[in-house]
């Protein structure tokens, strides 16, 4: 006999209180505190902040607990507390030249004002797995240089000062920048916007995008001029003080990717540029928002739009994993309403069909 | 900030009905721009909201746009208020705004839905929230939202037509069982969200206002109260809704949407009415269907 379910409110609750043990997991074993998880799985915490689009290491950490380490719901559960929060003005734009650097490496050149700095970075270490990582092993002191004794300066200012690259590029006069976050996506976008949506883009999206380019799909010919990784100043300009006040630091990863260009009518022979910064250090998510950067520039150089990594609407439209996930996910929610319009339907044109069968195989025999 | 010093009050400050005063000023604007303009889809700055895109954002921002609290609100998901997605929807409104809530459809000032239309005719002063996936009815004849839009302003539907009628021939029908696309007030055509065709008729000349909200999509649409809205046909394939062989098996109503459930593993079906508030209100009033008088006779 059938009865009509009415447990939805308790299933839920105790689906959610089946969750919160699984989360927690083996009661025997502390729990994994928020100041753990920044220190000891920064990389995490750095990819739910960039995703997100909120710089806060405790909160980030945070979701990334809440979510049992899995980053989409973490981003997901962060924006949410992000959009509840009031904007109060643009900073000042950063000034990566004067960044803290750890990080800055080149693939142009073999040594630049600044030198080439490793930092704390997984390249050339073996993929070994590390047994000593199994116990709390006592870890040496990391050794420090001392102070930096010249600036680092950027490698697309190197550039520039033969002309051979173009500049930072002119937005009209009096152009504020917008935010994808408080104003509805049209297309065409303008380039600021296409980069906050590319920097809160989902890494493994952009990076399979990115990838394509280097396969021929808008095939870009490009060079990391630099990568650098580092802490800079975020400064608000105040009206009332007439002048910028520092609201502290926070580390990015910024990515200059140089390309080729042969020149127009307009433009002489020069290198192009694709650009990435995120917040935290994720080379990776950087390096290859700057490949789609300058593979979605395609129709400003009148290069030829063959692939999908230059295609704007379908990059942009579907770069956001948050947005991604929910829509994908969603298919799980009932949809029986709709289902039995296709029974419906279904069974109808079944029945048509097996009446046009019927009548085919019945013509021979009248034939007979 | 350490989170030591990270108060869980802190964290959980929300305005009344979640979205702060300037979010909802913005929402209430694109809101009114669709009313001025009926089927016209008005994109505006949609937020994250702290559930999924794809599972009622945009009715919920435009529920919490509307709604004050004076307001009693009910959630429909598939026609019945007991749908898991439902349930949590109505469990958040009462969390940020403390509203009243009900099932009975003739209560409600404000019906937040997913797929369905009640049964019920509603009457003015109500205001039906439609959840929206793809917001445009153009969508799967042509991806882009760059044409779509242009599609619009030209009036250009051609296409649309060409579907309904390649259908046809391949089928002899219209093969198109939700989310029919109607015409409102003769000019923009418009997705009625992924309800059955068989809503459709409903929402011609309704007396409520029908608002409907794309959370992903970024798009608010409306149709006003006494609004035409005509579903997609020809002179010689008139449109035409679903009809149901037997009466819902509950309370015995002809003439609404069923759901079919099943029974057992040797092909027992039944079906039961889609809208559980009509079916329970029509039991409460002493109808009966063939199945119920067995419920009671096992209890």
């Amino acid at each position: 006999m059938y009865v009509a379910v009415k447990g939805g409110e308790a299933a839920i609750s105790n689906a959610h209180r089946l969750l919160a043990d699984r989360r927690r997991g083996d009661r025997s074993l502390p729990a994994i505190g928020i100041e753990q998880i920044v220190a000891q799985l920064g990389l995490a915490v750095d990819r739910v902040m960039a995703e997100a689009s909120l710089y806060d290491r405790s909160l980030a950490a945070l979701a990334v607990r809440q979510a049992r380490g899995d980053m989409i719901e973490a981003i997901f559960i962060l924006r949410a507390y992000r959009t509840t929060l009031p904007r109060f003005g643009y900073s000042r734009p950063v000034e990566t030249g004067a960044m803290l650097v750890e990080r800055r490496v080149s693939a142009t050149y073999k040594d630049l004002p600044g030198g080439q700095l490793l930092g704390p970075t997984f390249d050339y270490t073996h993929r070994l797995l590390d047994p000593s990582l199994l116990n709390d092993e006592a870890v040496d002191t990391p050794l420090e240089r001392d102070e930096a004794s010249e600036p680092v300066m950027r490698v697309s200012d190197i550039l520039a000062g033969e002309g051979l690259v173009e500049d930072d590029g002119d937005m009209p006069d009096g152009h504020v920048a917008g935010d994808i976050t408080r104003e509805p996506l049209e297309f065409p976008m303008a380039r600021d916007l296409r980069l906050q949506a590319l920097a809160r883009g989902d890494e493994g999206f952009l990076l399979a995008l990115g990838y394509s380019t280097q396969r021929g799909y808008a095939r870009t010919h490009p060079f990391v001029g630099e990568v650098r990784i580092g802490e800079v100043e975020v400064e608000l300009d105040m009206p009332e003080l007439g002048f910028a006040v520092s609201l502290g630091r926070v580390q990015i990863t910024e990515c200059q990717m140089i390309a080729q260009f042969k020149g127009s009518a307009k433009n002489p022979p020069q290198f192009t540029r694709g650009y990435g910064l995120v917040f935290g250090q994720s080379e990776r998510k950087a390096m290859a928002m700057s490949l789609v950067d300058r593979a979605l520039r395609a129709e400003e150089f009148g290069e030829d739009i063959v692939a999908p990594a230059q295609d704007e609407e379908f990059v942009i439209s579907h770069s956001d994993n948050v947005q991604a996930t929910g829509f994908v996910e969603h298919l799980k929610l009932p949809h029986y309403v709709d289902f039995q319009a296709e029974l419906d339907l279904v069974r109808r044109m079944r029945r048509e069909y097996e009446a046009a069968q019927n009548t085919d195989t019945d013509l021979p025999e009248a034939a007979e | 900030m350490s989170t030591a010093d990270m108060s869980s009050a802190e964290l959980a400050t929300y305005n009344f009905a979640y979205l702060d005063e300037q979010t909802k000023r913005m929402i209430r604007r694109a809101i009114l721009k669709a009313i001025a303009i009926p089927g016209y889809q008005v994109p505006f700055a949609s937020r994250e909201m702290p559930m999924p895109y794809g599972w009622g954002t945009g009715g919920v921002q435009v529920t919490a746009a509307i709604l004050g609290p004076q307001d009693v609100l009910k959630v429909i998901d598939q026609g019945a208020d007991d749908t898991t997605n439902a349930v949590s929807i109505r469990a958040f409104f009462q969390k940020v705004a403390n509203v009243a809530v009900t099932t009975k459809t003739r209560e409600a000032t404000i019906i937040q839905t997913r797929h369905r239309i009640p049964e019920e005719k509603l009457t003015e002063g109500q205001t039906l929230v439609y959840q929206v996936p793809i917001p445009e009815p153009l969508r799967f004849l042509e991806p882009r939202e760059t044409e779509t839009r242009k599609m619009h302003a030209l009036e250009e539907y051609g296409l649309m037509h060409v579907k309904l009628y390649e259908d046809i021939a391949r089928n002899g029908h219209i093969a198109t069982t939700y989310a029919y696309p109607v015409k409102v007030e003769g000019r923009y055509v418009m997705d009625p969200s992924p309800t059955p065709k068989f809503d459709n008729p409903k929402m011609h000349m309704s007396e409520a206002l029908q608002l409907f909200g794309a959370g992903r999509e970024k798009r608010i649409y409306a149709v006003p109260p006494y609004t035409e809205v005509v579903s997609l046909d020809f002179e010689d394939h008139p449109f035409e809704i679903q009809s149901f062989d037997k009466p819902c098996a509950l309370c015995g109503a002809e003439n609404v949407y069923l759901d079919e459930v099943v029974l057992d593993d040797k092909g027992g079906r039944m079906f039961v009415c889609s809208d559980t508030d009509h079916c329970e209100d029509r039991c409460a009033h002493g109808h009966r269907g063939h199945l119920a008088y067995n419920k009671e006779a096992a209890e």
